[in-house]
């Protein structure tokens, strides 16, 4: 891959290629796991939203969080 | 790599896919090791994926990596977001693999491991991945827009109400099935009961946890969840050796079902946060964690498989299901080989966090591949089971007969010994009372599952863990996708009536969202009492119905894909997309004309009906007939709707009746630097 773009949302940037030099692909490896399981377990999307409104962690934060989710995750089919 | 050492390599990767696949094809009479479905089914992906997705992207759909994606162009952090193309991978091939490829393949073992296996591997790779990846890639190309959306856009209204209709088909009828699948794993079973039982306030727990205690720390959240199970699995057998315990959780199939009737209408009804959130992460968590077990769990102990490659149902007489091989066991395995479902998800949140459409190729093509591979191992879990267990545990009572001696007699004599002290060997093994009509495919699943998982870990002596674990694992993703599909269907149903009377329209209005949450359930409460109260099983005549509508909507797909290609000026590619179209058609046309008309009454709906009718049968299960074949007439002649005015596009254009243009969002160059793919 050349020059992957980096974005600022968390989560999200290119955590690197696997596959790298010995120990640091294999590090590259584990952060882009991590990244993934992050954005299917919606916390990169909670954090994202924090950027967004500039909050910090909080029940009230995470609650507006879960509200703007709410119609999406509702509407977002599961495969059989 | 050096370019001739790099052709030499994908010479041996084709020539050890074509030894493991006349291996199995060609191989009589003596067992073979399941890693000759492994090496097949890797080569086959391997190529599949290197070549023909690469001719696909190149050749017809010439992907565009100077393109700007709409999750850079309309990117707001919430919806469209660019992101890192193995994150987009995983939370795709999360929100495709489901239940599907794991019962499908099951099933359609009692042809034996052969027709089952070629499907699941030529339908990937012609088919379903193709389908994945063009209807990723065009509603990249359309600002992420939905399928029901592009069909409208592109073939016309009636395309876009054929596929609004089929979504709300296959919702209601796969929920029903599902359940149903769910019923029959549970029956009678105070350990599997009381297990699934305690997901329920183990789900809630973790909508409190996440929401009041660790706000945002979902991925914490899921693992105390999953120990938590882990803890209700191993409660679970202390439940059902306490006997003043167990007469709670030993429930029939009828209480079953009208448990998860109320289930499904609660989980429609409660906050988001509250019980459908937290179970999804749980299931995603169990799901992605046993999927790599399970694989590990076959490479470790490559077991040999027991089921012939062809059996003699193949003539359509086979317990588990009526029908022949043709067209059964192409619509009993849908999910691993072609999903109309996934269109869905590749036009819904997928396509709005692509950052290049080079990537659709990885993600579209690609995720299908590993769907397809659960399948694999999915057949694999069934075949390694004595066939004779298998069919006593996958055959419902009305066609082997109500006790373990009738049963073991019936199935002996088709060719596949089997005695009932080997069976109730097993069942307490298993930790069961009886292994016996456990129709649906998830038990014969399970037992092959804990088969693997106990000669690789742990040994003899925790295969009732094993068991109880894949029964939750399998229950845990079909509840997911009854409440998930509920909410779905009720929003749809509520967008309908909101054109007919707005506050219906209105999602936060209780009286609205109670009575679609009642239509919704009600539709697939239905089918799933029908289905409990068929003598012959209900899943014999209810999954088939299940493959014929959710392939339909894969028909729109291609139909919306072929149209596309044909626009773009790429005629002389669409048979990329037309061949399965082809094939998708001829199978649901004959398959449906089967379940309406066939004079066998184990097939066909209204001979079945007719010969109900002449014994004075019951009245309630000729009339269920009879409402099967209405709904099978009703899907054909969607399909035949759709297939009309797709046909009628295609000839005006290329009689140049009809300007070839294609309806997608202006080009803007990306800000991204450009990746090189090869």
């Amino acid at each position: 891959m050349k020059d992957g773009a980096r974005t600022t949302h968390p989560g999200t940037a290119d955590p690197g290629c696997p596959g790298g030099e010995g120990s640091s692909g294999f590090r590259q490896a584990l952060r882009l796991l991590l990244a993934t399981v992050r954005e299917i377990f919606d916390e990169s999307a909670y954090q994202r939203f924090l950027i967004r409104h500039q909050l910090g962690s909080s029940r009230v934060a995470y609650a507006a969080f879960l509200r703007e989710q709410e119609t999406r995750k509702a509407r977002q089919p599961k495969c059989c | 790599m050096p370019k001739p050492l790099r052709i030499l390599m994908w010479l041996l990767i084709a020539v050890a896919g074509a030894l493991a696949v006349a291996t199995i094809a060609i191989h009589r009479g003596e067992p073979i090791n399941a890693m000759w479905l492994v090496v097949a089914a890797a080569c086959t992906y391997l190529i599949g994926y290197r070549f023909y997705s690469k001719f696909i992207s190149a050749k017809v759909l010439a992907l565009n990596a100077h393109r700007a994606t709409p999750a850079e162009r309309l990117e707001n952090g919430r919806d469209f977001v660019p992101t890192n193309k193995w994150v987009v991978f995983g939370h795709h091939f999360a929100a495709i693999a489901g239940p599907g490829p794991l019962v499908g393949p099951v099933l359609a073992a009692q042809f034996g491991y052969l027709p089952g296996t070629l499907w699941i591997l030529a339908g990937a790779v012609f088919g379903g991945c193709v389908q994945d990846f063009v209807i990723l890639l065009f509603s990249v190309r359309r600002d992420g827009k939905s399928l029901t959306e592009i069909a409208r856009e592109q073939i016309g209204r009636v395309g876009g109400l054929v596929a609004y209709l089929a979504v709300i088909s296959i919702i209601v009828i796969l929920l029903g099935v599902c359940a149903l699948v769910v019923v029959n794993a549970l029956k009678d079973s105070p350990w599997g009961t009381f297990t699934i039982a305690m997901t329920i306030p183990i789900a809630l727990l973790m909508g409190v946890y996440l929401r009041r205690l660790r706000p945002g720390k979902v991925l914490e959240t899921s693992v105390l969840g999953f120990v938590l199970v882990m803890l209700a699995i191993w409660g679970g057998q202390w439940a059902s050796q306490t006997p003043s315990v167990a007469q709670w959780f030993t429930l029939n199939a009828a209480t079953l079902a009208l448990v998860i009737i109320v289930y499904g209408f609660a989980a429609s009804a409660l906050p988001v946060w509250l019980l459908l959130a937290p179970r999804d992460y749980l299931s995603t968590f169990v799901k992605l964690g046993t999927i790599g077990l399970l694989a590990v769990g076959i490479i470790a102990l490559h077991p040999t498989l027991r089921m012939p490659a062809l059996t003699r149902f193949i003539d359509g007489s086979g317990p588990v299901f009526a029908g022949n091989v043709f067209p059964f066991a192409f619509i009993t395995i849908a999910c691993g080989a072609i999903s109309g479902f996934h269109s869905l998800i590749a036009s819904g949140t997928t396509p709005k966090l692509i950052r290049s459409e080079t990537e659709t190729r990885m993600v579209g093509y690609g995720a299908m591949l590993a769907e397809s591979m659960v399948a694999i191992m999915a057949t694999i879990a069934a075949c390694v089971l004595q066939p004779g267990i298998y069919f006593a545990i996958n055959s419902p009572a009305g066609m082997v007969g109500q006790t373990a001696e009738a049963a073991t007699a019936w199935i002996t004599g088709q060719g596949f010994p089997v005695v009932a002290a080997d069976m109730h060997a097993l069942a307490q093994a298993v930790g069961e009372q009886t292994l016996f009509n456990r129709t649906g495919g998830a038990p014969a699943f399970a037992v092959g599952m804990a088969h693997i998982f106990s000669n690789s870990l742990g040994g003899q002596a925790v295969m009732a863990i094993w068991y109880h674990f894949a029964i939750m694992f399998e229950a845990l993703f079909i509840l997911t996708v009854l409440d998930a599909g509920t909410r779905v269907g009720r929003f749809m149903v509520q967008d309908a009536l909101g054109h007919v009377w707005k506050p219906l329209g209105r999602t936060s209005w209780y009286p609205s969202i109670l009575a679609t949450s009642a239509l919704i359930v009600g539709a697939w409460g239905y089918f799933l009492w029908q289905g409990v109260k068929d003598p012959l099983g209900g899943i014999n005549s209810l999954w088939p119905l299940f493959g014929i509508s959710n392939q339909l909507l894969a028909i729109v797909a291609f139909c919306v894909a072929t149209t596309i290609i044909i626009k773009m000026g790429k005629a002389r590619y669409a048979a990329v997309t037309l061949a399965p179209l082809i094939w998708l058609v001829a199978v649901t046309f004959t398959a449906s004309w089967h379940k309406v008309f066939d004079p066998n009454t184990r097939i066909g709906f209204l001979s079945h009906a007719r010969q109900l009718a002449a014994s004075h049968g019951n009245a309630r299960l000729i009339f269920n007939d009879r409402l099967d074949a209405v709904v099978t007439g009703i899907l054909i002649l969607m399909i035949a709707l759709i297939l009309i005015e797709s046909a009628i596009g295609w000839i005006q254009v290329l009689s140049g009746r009809k300007e070839a243009g294609v309806k997608e969002s202006p080009f803007v160059a990306t800000q991204f630097a450009v990746e090189q793919t090869r």
